[in-house]
């Protein structure tokens, strides 16, 4: 049975699934009831100095798409909205009760140093395993000069964990904000101050919807609405370029990455891993169905490490790195035409209109005046759009016909920066 | 001793038994629904309905909330897409042909998505219709049912003025006296139809006979053209020894008698009941017997069930109610006492060399009430029928209904048009006759000028 512990820029959990610092991890009662189901550990939701925070209602707007609620999830809460005092109280108390488990505090307080000393300290007292700098809440928090207003600024980013290396000795992971132009650099700056890791992503600037009635954006605060913070299943293909952008990144090699954003199942789980992430953090999917869904990405994960023969995490962690790459570096030789099964053809028609209108007229919708769809080979340039629309598993397939050799785009004649060819030289 | 008698079971039993058996879906139901159709391109269910709705385009608008467009796209291609929606047997027609079955079984629910898209109009009462500009043509409508209306409406659109002549004393054909009650609950056939004549210009005028007050040739000379839907008003008889007793009835005017009650209670009904034929009138007449509280019903069927006119899912249906379904048999006489039904023989039915032969095996039921439900056929109307060519006991048309009078367009169950005897079939049949009206009204009037 494959083993799930996590190693994790110096703190240890039974699992790599992680409550986000989100309302799931807002008190102790949750957090205890998020052990009890058996997450692995939990960042805090994030902490900042008295007098605390205070929320409006409502918070949340969500994404509906084809009958899924909440295929994306926004957020207008701001931190913790009860006294510090209480917050460091329950940390303790949980941590005393659960010693195995991943406790990490996120915090947030102003640009000055004095600040971060103070609270360091004070968090450093409960035995909480580690930190998160919450460089990422992109609304309120920010209009005060806090959250993603920090996060975007590298110069910030770098100074405030530098700070916090200097002020703790707990391992310090700092949370990216996805409202930037290249994640990168902000990985790059946390990387310079000496973070021991870095999460992301948190939630990315958004109006989820906006009511038609009352002329005004969802949520909405008594007929007025602000941006605020998207999440869920949505924004997974965002986290997980960012997650993968900073994993081939030479300028912060072996920076440990905690993956987020609209992880939901094992599945998600594993590509976030097999991309460079070491442990993964839920909010969305816990917040939609509960607690016990983590359950199903222990077991789920753990089976499928079975089934390919890998026993630790450290096993797949980071493995489809080396194949992500630049366009440029990719094989223009390969050629792909679709095959429609015509067993399995279920005779919908999509694949057809969605080739004929927008693509590349190469799937014929009748053969002898019968309803009829099948590729025309020379006309299909392999774009696979037909097999996405295809409402049925497997029925269109790509097979491979070129000859197998390799030429990139360095080299081609279309580019007017191309490489000259490497000539054997005339010795 | 026969038993047929009234009230045998209490009113808040028969209100149950005969309230709407397929209710609308509950929003969320319905969204689910409409999300699972795969907006088949030119799609096979489309071509499946008579009326040609457009169905991923109605689901499409359902499923974005725009629930008016949605009534649009179904109400236009199909005036009586409310009732459609709630008496085709889609079995045999789009669902039939839905590309789900293949995928998993279990095709969309198309049927429930278009009452659900339907009954917003009824609710709301939204106009969807207008009409275009006065043409000056006049013409005659003779059946007030499906067929006749949805002609009726579709000359409306155009700009002609239309007045709609019917026997009997309310409109809606067999919508309002033959479907089954708990197909059409809460008067629906009704509010369709005042939904139907609220665009104008349709004048309705019940009480008239063609053949008795109203003629033909008085017809096509008062009119610019007359279009007939006079349904199929007569039924086929046994001829078996004791079809005159007391007790033996057509099953459509058992039908109609349970449409028209004020009081379920009043409609007197047989302890053992004996249902024949195969087809949706034997089975909506065995149900409702048994609705009404009836303890045995036996539906007796002289061949096998694929050969049944009756949709598989109705035939199901049938069985869930507790219907005994006899195949192979068929009634050699009827028995009774004083007058009354009391016994009905049948005898075994084989196949030999195509032919469908008695077995001379045979057996009887006791029976208080017989029901005949093998089939309607066309009612004659004395000499302005014979003014028509016929083909096979309808009036023969050619695709577009027209008869083999100038000026004069039949379809619906009195004519030779289309595959089924279905209301979905009547309403195809109208509009394209209306159509057709149309442009031969119009093509004569320029020839004229
Ligand atoms: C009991 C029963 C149940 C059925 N159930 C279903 C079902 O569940 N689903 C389905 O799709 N189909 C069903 N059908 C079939 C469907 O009802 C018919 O196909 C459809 O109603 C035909 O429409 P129509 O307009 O041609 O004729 P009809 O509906 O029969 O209308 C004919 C109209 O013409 C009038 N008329 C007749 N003779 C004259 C005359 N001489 N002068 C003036 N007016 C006249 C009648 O009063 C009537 O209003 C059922 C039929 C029956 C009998
Ligand atoms: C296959 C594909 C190619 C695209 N190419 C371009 C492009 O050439 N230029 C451009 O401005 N946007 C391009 N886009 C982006 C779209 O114009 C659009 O901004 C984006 O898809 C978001 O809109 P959507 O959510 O409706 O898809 C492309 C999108 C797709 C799916
Ligand atoms: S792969 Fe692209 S071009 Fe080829 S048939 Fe499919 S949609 Fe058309
Ligand atoms: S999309 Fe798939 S199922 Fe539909 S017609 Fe094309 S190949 Fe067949
Ligand atoms: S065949 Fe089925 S899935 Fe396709 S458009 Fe019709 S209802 Fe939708």
């Amino acid at each position: 049975m494959a083993d799930l512990t996590c190693h994790f820029a110096g703190i240890t959990a039974p699992n790599p699934f992680w409550l986000a610092s989100a309302p799931p991890t807002d008190k102790a009662y949750n957090v205890n009831r998020a052990y009890e189901a058996g997450w692995g550990g939990v960042v805090w939701k994030t902490l900042g100095l008295d007098p605390h925070a205070v929320n409006v209602s409502s918070r949340y707007g969500a994404t509906r798409w084809g009958g899924q609620r909440i295929a994306g999830l926004n957020n207008i809460e701001l931190i913790t909205d009860r006294p510090l005092a209480v917050n460091l109280a329950e940390i303790r108390e949980v941590k005393k009760l659960w010693p195995d488990r991943a406790l990490i505090v996120s915090l947030m307080v102003p640009c000055n140093e004095q600040d971060w000393k103070t609270i360091l300290s004070m968090v450093e007292d409960t035995g909480a395993d580690a930190v998160e700098l919450n460089f990422g809440c992109p609304h309120g928090m920010s209009e005060r000069g806090m959250g993603a207003a920090v996060g975007q600024v590298p110069e910030y980013v770098e100074m405030v964990t530098r700070w916090v290396k200097h002020y703790s000795r707990l391992p310090c992971l700092v949370k990216l904000t996805p409202n930037i132009t290249d994640v990168r650099i902000s990985a790059r700056a946390a990387y310079k101050g000496g973070a021991d890791a870095v999460s992301l992503i948190n939630t990315i600037n958004s109006i989820v919807a906006v009511d038609l009635d009352l002329m005004a954006p969802l949520p909405s605060v008594d007929g007025k609405g602000t941006h605020g913070g998207y999440c869920g299943p949505a924004v997974k293909p965002i986290a997980l370029n960012m997650v993968a952008e900073i994993a081939r990144d030479q300028e912060t090699p072996n920076l440990p990455i905690s993956g987020i954003g609209g992880v939901s199942t094992w599945r998600d789980a594993a590509e976030f891993m097999v991309l460079g992430a070491g442990s993964v953090q839920v909010c969305t999917a816990a917040m939609h169905y509960g607690f016990r869904i983590v359950e199903d990405m222990k077991d789920g994960l753990a089976n499928w490490m079975d089934s390919q023969g890998y026993g630790r995490l450290d096993d797949f962690i980071g493995r489809a790195v080396p194949n992500v790459t630049d366009w440029k570096y990719l094989n223009m030789n390969y050629d792909i035409k679709a095959h429609i099964d015509q067993d399995a053809c279920i005779q919908c028609g999509l694949c057809h209109i969605a080739c004929e209108d927008t693509s590349h007229q190469a799937i014929t919708r009748e053969k002898d005046s019968k309803r009829h769809f099948e590729v025309i080979e020379e006309n299909c340039v392999g774009c696979n759009l037909c097999m996405h629309v295809c409402p049925v598993d497997q029925c269109i397939t790509m097979h491979r016909v070129d000859d197998g050799l390799y030429a990139n785009w360095t080299t081609h004649p279309n580019n007017p920066a191309r490489e000259p060819e490497q000539k054997p030289s005339a010795a | 001793m026969s038993d047929i008698k009234p009230g045998r079971l209490d009113d808040i039993t028969l209100a149950a038994h005969f309230s709407d058996i397929a209710p609308t879906l509950a929003p969320s139901a319905a969204l689910v629904e409409a999300d699972r159709c795969l907006y088949c391109y030119d799609a096979p269910c489309t071509q499946a309905c008579p009326t040609h709705i457009d169905v991923p385009a109605f689901i499409l608008k359902i499923k974005t909330g725009n629930l008016k467009g949605a009534a649009s796209e179904i109400l236009s291609a199909n005036i009586f897409g409310g009732a459609c929606a709630r008496v085709c047997p889609t079995d045999i027609l789009c669902e039939g042909s839905c590309v789900r079955h293949k995928l998993d079984d279990q095709p969309v629910q198309i049927g429930a998505l278009q009452r659900y898209a339907t009954d917003w109009v009824y609710e709301s009462g939204q106009p969807l219709f207008e009409r275009k500009p006065d043409s000056g043509f006049l013409v005659a409508v003779v059946g007030a049912g499906p067929a006749g209306l949805a002609c009726a409406h579709t000359l409306a659109r155009e700009g002609h003025k239309v007045v709609v002549f019917d026997a009997h004393p309310k409109a809606g054909g067999l919508n309002e006296y033959g479907i089954a009650a708990y197909k059409m609950a809460d008067d629906f056939a009704q509010k369709e139809i005042d939904y139907l004549l609220s665009i104008g210009n349709i004048t309705v005028r019940t009480g008239m006979r063609l053949g008795a007050n109203l003629h033909l040739p008085q017809l096509q000379q008062d009119f610019d053209a007359v279009y007939l839907a006079i349904g199929l008003g007569g039924v086929k008889t046994l001829n078996t020894e004791g079809e005159q007793l007391a007790g033996v009835l057509n099953a459509v005017d058992f039908i109609a008698t349970i449409r028209q009650a004020s009081q379920l209670a009043s409609v007197p009904v047989g302890r053992n009941v004996v249902v024949i034929g195969g087809g949706n009138t034997a089975v909506d007449a065995a149900v409702q017997s048994k609705r009404l509280g009836a303890e045995h019903v036996t539906l007796v069927y002289r061949r096998g069930e694929e050969d049944m006119s009756a949709s598989p899912e109705e035939l199901a249906f049938a069985r869930q109610n507790g219907i005994d379904v006899r195949l192979w048999a068929r009634p050699n006489r009827l028995l009774g006492e004083h007058g009354q039904v009391n016994t009905i023989e049948l005898e075994g039915t084989v196949y030999c060399d195509d032919r469908l032969l008695g077995t001379g095996t045979t057996y009887t039921l006791p029976v208080d009430m017989v029901l005949k439900a093998i089939g309607q056929a066309w009612l004659p109307l004395g000499p302005d029928g014979e003014l028509l060519e016929m083909t096979d006991g309808k009036i023969a048309t050619d695709d577009n209904g027209h008869t083999s009078l100038p000026g004069v367009w039949a379809g619906g169950d009195c004519s030779t048009t289309g595959q089924f005897d279905l209301t979905v079939q009547a309403v195809a049949d109208g509009q394209r006759a209306a159509l057709s009206i149309d442009q031969t009204l119009r093509a004569n009037s320029r020839a004229a000028a």
